[in-house]
């Protein structure tokens, strides 16, 4: 009994010696908040982007830097830790919608773009986006859109093509939809031709007949849980990211034959690197901005992520485009040629409260039938 | 009735263990999925020990839970002693009530009003940031300590009180008296408060969630962010590695215990043996 006690308080001894380590005096620290698995962290030996960026920061500036990076699971998540007051990062990645909404709460700080040279590399097409028009609080860092993937060897070539797929009764019991109401009614308002914002209630009442239609064909509402039903075959059909179906697709089971498509109209996604109004040290913040979008960096974030990335460093960059195989370029990079407009026409703007109670009552409804 | 228990234990043991062995078998996979077995291999543990982020918040778990640990057994171990001499019954039910309320009260609650205390103590000293390892460490003393108190309480009523008092008779100071003979009689209820308010405060998600600040984030945390994509086979190799680690710790201290029975045991029996000699 005595012997444990004293393990226990060698063990304390221990971590407070490991704690009191890392805590000199003379460094600066960045704050950084961002997605978890959302940068490439030196895992199966790629590039350590925060380490790299403390030592590139300690031999152009000379001073010693400790960037404290912590993750988050999701926008609501981000937001109510940053608006409860109780934290302070210098730089946030959320998703547009969140942008738009934090940029409305006055939440957000210009940024100033003669620190962030390298911003000229991000493309004309991710410029005057809804959430940002002046381009004054964003720096994008990685977009996305959603596509069906589907098993070839359960899925017919005749049946594939639009969302239809996803109503298809032939493939009744090996659909997945999202568990989450917006991804979820989206899916039913393109291929109803409808517009995703609509605060109008008659909008949203035909969307939920359509999933009400597809619900017997469902196996189940998932999230992240796709990506094992996928690889093991257990469902045949299902959306999500395009960059998500490469990770599917690496882990797929021999006799599973995974396969990927955009439907037509479908979702487009960006998430954008922006500073918050509670941060510390606003020009290192913009400092660590410009060196996310140089080359080395942004590369091997839009490698280890599997995203498409807004900067031409990036899709121009020929190694990148070996790396990823001409078949996935082709997937990542459909040749969009006006993104701003399409994405302006079909991105998820933030809905109003009503609307977004009257969705969450409907997706109730749904989800009890 | 025997082959139906048997079967009945036997379904126990699978359901209870049969996650955990599919995470054991998994880790060794190389293959990323979870639906094919490739080839056996320790990548992902070298994965692992090569990815700071998360060997960061389990040292920062380890850390806390240890301080954490700590603190409440000595705190609740003193707060146990206190309640055992208040006189009045009254008081005494309004203190054990007063501490049960922590270990009653939902953990979402514990941990969204400790955040809005800080946060609001924050303000009041004009901090820019009011959630740091500090307060996350209150948090978790906060929820620990009731199960320590819990655990003291009663081997100090078991206790016989004339013990202390007569080490006093004696020539004990009193603050002697309560290291020398109290505390050695107390001494498996503060142990089993350690090992709960230590188990408790590694697992804890919510109330961490809640009150975790800049740069200190612990395990559970880190492994929930992840879900926005996979959570990696790392996270498998993980989950075993403190599996087995805590495994040992329970196989180590059940064997120190049986040994510390014997002893009891054999003592008493040299006593008994004393006492006929005694009597004859």
């Amino acid at each position: 009994m005595k012997k444990f006690v004293s393990l226990f308080v060698l063990a304390a001894l221990v971590c407070a010696l490991l704690l009191s380590g890392c805590g000199s005096s003379k460094t600066l620290t960045l704050n950084v908040y961002n997605w978890g698995e959302y940068i490439s962290d030196g895992a199966e030996d790629s590039f350590d982007t925060i380490r790299e960026f403390e030592k590139w920061y300690e031999a152009n500036y000379g001073q010693k830097l400790k960037v404290n990076y912590d993750t988050y699971a999701s926008n609501e998540d981000m937001y109510s830790k940053i608006s409860s007051g109780a934290v302070s990062y210098d730089v946030i990645i959320p998703s547009d919608y969140m942008i738009a909404r934090m940029i409305a709460e006055d939440m957000l700080l210009p940024l100033d773009f003669d620190n962030i040279p390298n911003y000229q590399y991000i493309d004309e097409g991710f410029r005057g986006l809804y959430y940002d028009p002046d381009n004054q609080y964003t720096v994008p860092y990685t977009y996305g859109i959603v596509g069906i993937i589907y098993n070839a060897n359960v899925v017919d070539e005749g049946d594939v093509g639009g969302w239809d797929l996803m109503w298809n009764s032939k493939y009744a019991g090996n659909i997945l939809q999202f568990n989450n109401s917006r991804d979820a009614f989206a899916t039913a308002q393109y291929k109803l031709g409808l517009d995703v914002n609509d605060s109008s209630k008659a909008s949203w009442d035909a969307a939920l007949a359509e999933l009400k239609t597809q619900a017997p064909l469902v196996k189940s509402y998932v999230m992240d849980e796709i990506y094992n039903m996928m690889e093991s075959g257990e469902a045949a059909v299902g959306a999500y990211y395009a960059g998500d179906y490469f990770i599917m697709l690496d882990a797929q089971a021999d006799n599973i034959d995974l396969q990927f498509y955009y439907p037509e109209p479908t979702n487009y996604f960006v998430d954008a690197m922006c500073i918050p109004k509670s941060a510390q040290n606003k020009e290192l913040a913009e400092i660590f901005i410009n060196y996310m979008l140089s080359a080395e960096p942004a590369i091997a974030n839009a490698e280890y992520i599997y995203y498409a990335s807004p900067n031409s460093l990036v899709y121009e960059d020929a190694d990148y485009a070996d790396e990823l195989g001409e078949e996935a370029m082709e997937i990542l990079y459909p040749g969009i040629e006006d993104f701003s407009a399409l994405y302006n026409e079909y991105a998820y703007r933030n809905l109003d409260a009503e609307t977004l109670d009257y969705v969450n009552t409907l997706w109730e409804e749904l989800k009890i039938s | 009735m025997k082959p139906i228990s048997k079967v009945y234990t036997a379904l126990i043991m699978l359901f209870l263990f049969a996650p955990i062995a599919i995470l054991l078998v998994f880790s060794f996979n190389l293959a990323k999925s979870l639906s094919v077995f490739s080839h056996f291999s320790l990548y992902w543990y070298r994965e692992l020990f090569r990815d700071s982020e998360t060997l960061g918040a389990v040292r920062n778990t380890l850390v806390l839970a240890v301080s954490a640990a700590l603190i409440s057994t000595v705190m609740g171990t003193a707060a146990a002693v206190g309640i055992n001499k208040l006189r009045s019954k009254y008081l005494r039910t309004m203190m054990d009530t007063v501490t049960n309320i922590p270990m009653i009260n939902p953990d979402i609650i514990t941990g969204i009003s400790l955040m809005l205390m800080f946060v609001f103590v924050g303000r009041l000293f004009g901090a820019a940031t009011s959630l740091n390892f500090a307060t996350m460490l209150i948090a978790h003393v906060t929820f620990c300590l009731p199960y320590v108190i819990l655990q003291v309480l009663p081997k100090l009523q078991q206790m016989d009180r004339s013990l202390p008092e007569a080490a006093m008779d004696l020539g004990c100071t009193p603050l002697r008296a309560f290291f020398k003979v109290e505390i050695p009689e107390i001494l498996p209820g503060v142990i089993t408060g350690l090992i709960m308010a230590f188990t408790l405060s590694l697992d804890d998600f919510v109330i961490s969630y809640f009150t975790a600040g800049n740069g200190f984030q612990t395990l559970p945390i880190r492994i929930y962010n992840m879900t926005k994509k996979t959570v990696t086979p790392k996270m498998y190799a993980l989950a075993t590695i403190i599996f087995f680690v805590i495994l040992a710790l329970l196989l180590i201290s059940n064997l120190s215990d049986s040994d510390s029975a014997e002893t009891v045991k054999k003592a008493k029996r040299k006593k008994a043996k004393a006492k006929e000699a005694v009597s004859t």
